[in-house]
């Protein structure tokens, strides 16, 4: 369990000027969730996330990783264990020369014996679908091949917590899609908790559970359905509903039978073929 | 103008041959001896011994000669120009002479060693790199400088900053290209005026390239935090290198035809 008691933090800016980045949050996630994260440009989501593997560490209050509290030094690197990270720039997160020895990067640095070794890199690239490109040099493959690299990258660690910062928001929507299909597969067969930042909305209707952020809070939590009931206050939190629910409201006000709440597509042809 | 795709980083050339499967260490070491020992031979007996050996290696990797010779194409001015120095000014035997040059015989053979030595050094290094894919090269010089960590040689630092350089080059290349081509776009002019006027030219490249670096820096040490990453200390490979019967065999004969050449 992930669980943040109360944590504010503030970004230093120069003598005497602080920026306050998160304040007062308190958030608990649970092995097996599949949660994202949504809030405008600012709001402090990727300062939350960096929270949860100990690189950035509360002003005030605590968080805690399965019991660990990352303030502890001693428990750091058990922390980062647990916690894979994905970041936005594919580019700017792999270290190593051709794929398998970036999976091996993570393996290596905790002392994993060869032979164990050997086999996590397998099976990671089996799940990731990266198997015909084992031996590829990074720079040459698509983005959303990157971010899968980083991916299998954190897998091969038998991480328990992916912690994803807007991973597709560099990709192209094929790249984006698939990502997407992938982070599913694992929080379904592997029992991986996902905790997912991203900027489109249609992503995070995918998911079982949404955090809104604004200001450094958390300032509602919800299925998808009851947080885009919400239209008017996520637009005033910058944000919008999914196209699709704004395509069901106004089909609403036009006086069509459908309910407001609609936050997929399925969902939405499901309705229409009512009509049919 | 520059366009850089299609470099590649290093000069490896895959082949299945048993100088592919020798241990970067034992190719490092290897190439080591013959540096020092090309400068230390005085005998065109020992310089055609080793000049054979050096090209039986070569043919044992299966490597078209082309691409070695390739290596010494730039550097044949040089070797020229030595060449040319030391037959003007080694005192000796005057065996021509032109204007208010003298000639000797000490002159053309020490000028025609020192070419031969030149030549051999770049062989065996082409050799080398043609070989040796970047990430064995890493590896071996990471463990044969661990060797040295007692002197305090950060073996470690250097093998990861290599990797991490082999990694970004061609990322840092794609990424010029695309500054070029922006600045190009916005009319800026890279092939004419004098050479102030050209270097300042370049600042507008050179600055976005040296931003982005940063940042990019910044992320990836996190990235490399974030996946426990903390020094050499307590680290495993991924890798495995492991002396063969064959490297043994090649280290010996190596050493043999060293000695006679030496004689
Ligand atoms: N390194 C830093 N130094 C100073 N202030 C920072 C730093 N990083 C973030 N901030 C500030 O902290 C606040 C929260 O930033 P954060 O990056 O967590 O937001 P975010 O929700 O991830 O935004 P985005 O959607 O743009 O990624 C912002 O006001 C930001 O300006
Ligand atoms: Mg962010």
């Amino acid at each position: 369990m992930i669980k943040f008691n109360n944590v504010t933090h503030f970004y230093n800016t120069g003598q005497n000027h602080k920026i306050t980045s998160l304040s007062g949050i308190n958030m608990e996630i649970q092995e097996g969730d599949f949660v994202a994260i949504i809030g405008a440009n600012g709001s402090g989501k990727s300062t939350l996330a960096k929270h949860i593997n100990g690189f950035l560490l509360p002003g005030s209050g605590d968080v805690y990783v399965d019991g660990f509290n990352t303030k502890d030094i001693e428990s750091i690197w058990n922390i980062r264990k647990k916690v894979g990270m994905v970041f936005q720039n594919p580019d700017n997160q792999l270290i190593a020369t051709t794929v398998e020895d970036d999976i091996a990067f993570g393996l290596e640095n905790i002392g994993i014996e060869e032979e164990e070794m050997k086999r996590r890199v397998d099976w990671a690239l089996n799940i990731a679908e990266l198997n015909v490109l084992r031996t590829s040099e990074p720079h040459l493959l698509s983005g959303g091949q990157k971010q899968r690299v980083v991916i299998a990258g954190a897998l091969a660690m038998h991480t328990t917590y992916l912690v994803l910062d807007e991973p597709t928001s560099m990709l192209d929507p094929k790249g984006r899609k698939n990502i997407l299909e992938i982070i599913k597969t694992l929080n379904e067969e592997k029992g991986i908790t996902i905790i997912y930042i991203t900027q489109f909305m249609s992503e995070a209707a995918q998911f079982k559970k949404i955090f809104v952020m604004d200001k450094g809070k958390i300032v509602l939590t919800g299925s998808p359905k009851s947080v885009f009931s919400q239209a008017d206050l996520l637009m005033n939190l910058g944000l919008e509903v999914p196209q699709i629910t704004q395509l069901a409201r106004k089909l609403a006000e036009n006086g069509l039978e459908i309910p407001s709440n609609i936050i997929t597509e399925e969902e939405m042809v499901e309705y229409l073929c009512l009509y049919i | 103008m520059m366009f850089f795709r299609s470099i590649t980083i290093g000069q490896y050339i895959y082949r299945n041959s048993i100088i592919h499967r020798l241990d970067p260490r034992v190719k490092i070491f290897v190439v080591i001896l013959i540096i020092t020992s090309v400068f230390l031979i005085n005998s065109w007996i020992g310089f055609f011994l080793i000049g054979l050996y050096l090209f039986t290696n070569i043919y044992l990797s299966k490597v078209h000669p082309k691409y070695v010779l390739k290596g010494i194409r730039p550097l044949i001015f040089i070797i020229a120009f030595t060449l040319l120095i030391h037959f003007f000014t080694t005192p000796g035997e005057v065996i021509y002479h032109i204007w208010i040059l003298n000639i000797t015989r000490e002159g053309i053979q020490r000028g025609l060693f020192i070419a031969v030595r030149l030549f051999y050094l770049i062989l065996s290094t082409s050799w080398l790199t043609l070989t040796t894919s970047p990430i064995a090269l890493t590896d071996g010089i990471e463990r044969i400088l661990s060797f040295l960590k007692i002197i305090r040689i950060p073996a470690h630092e250097i093998a990861m900053m290599m990797t991490i350089a082999l990694r970004f080059i061609p990322t840092l290349m794609e990424e010029t290209e695309k500054i070029i081509k922006a600045q190009m776009a916005r009319g800026a002019d890279f092939e004419s005026g004098n050479i102030v006027k050209r270097i300042q030219n370049f600042l507008p490249i050179i600055i976005p390239l040296f931003v982005s670096a940063f940042h990019r820096a910044d992320e990836l040490s996190i990235a490399m935090e974030a996946r426990c990453y903390r020094g050499g200390e307590g680290r495993t490979h991924y890798r495995q290198l492991l002396i063969t019967k064959v490297d043994y065999i090649f280290m010996i004969v190596t050493l043999l035809i060293l000695i006679l050449s030496y004689l």
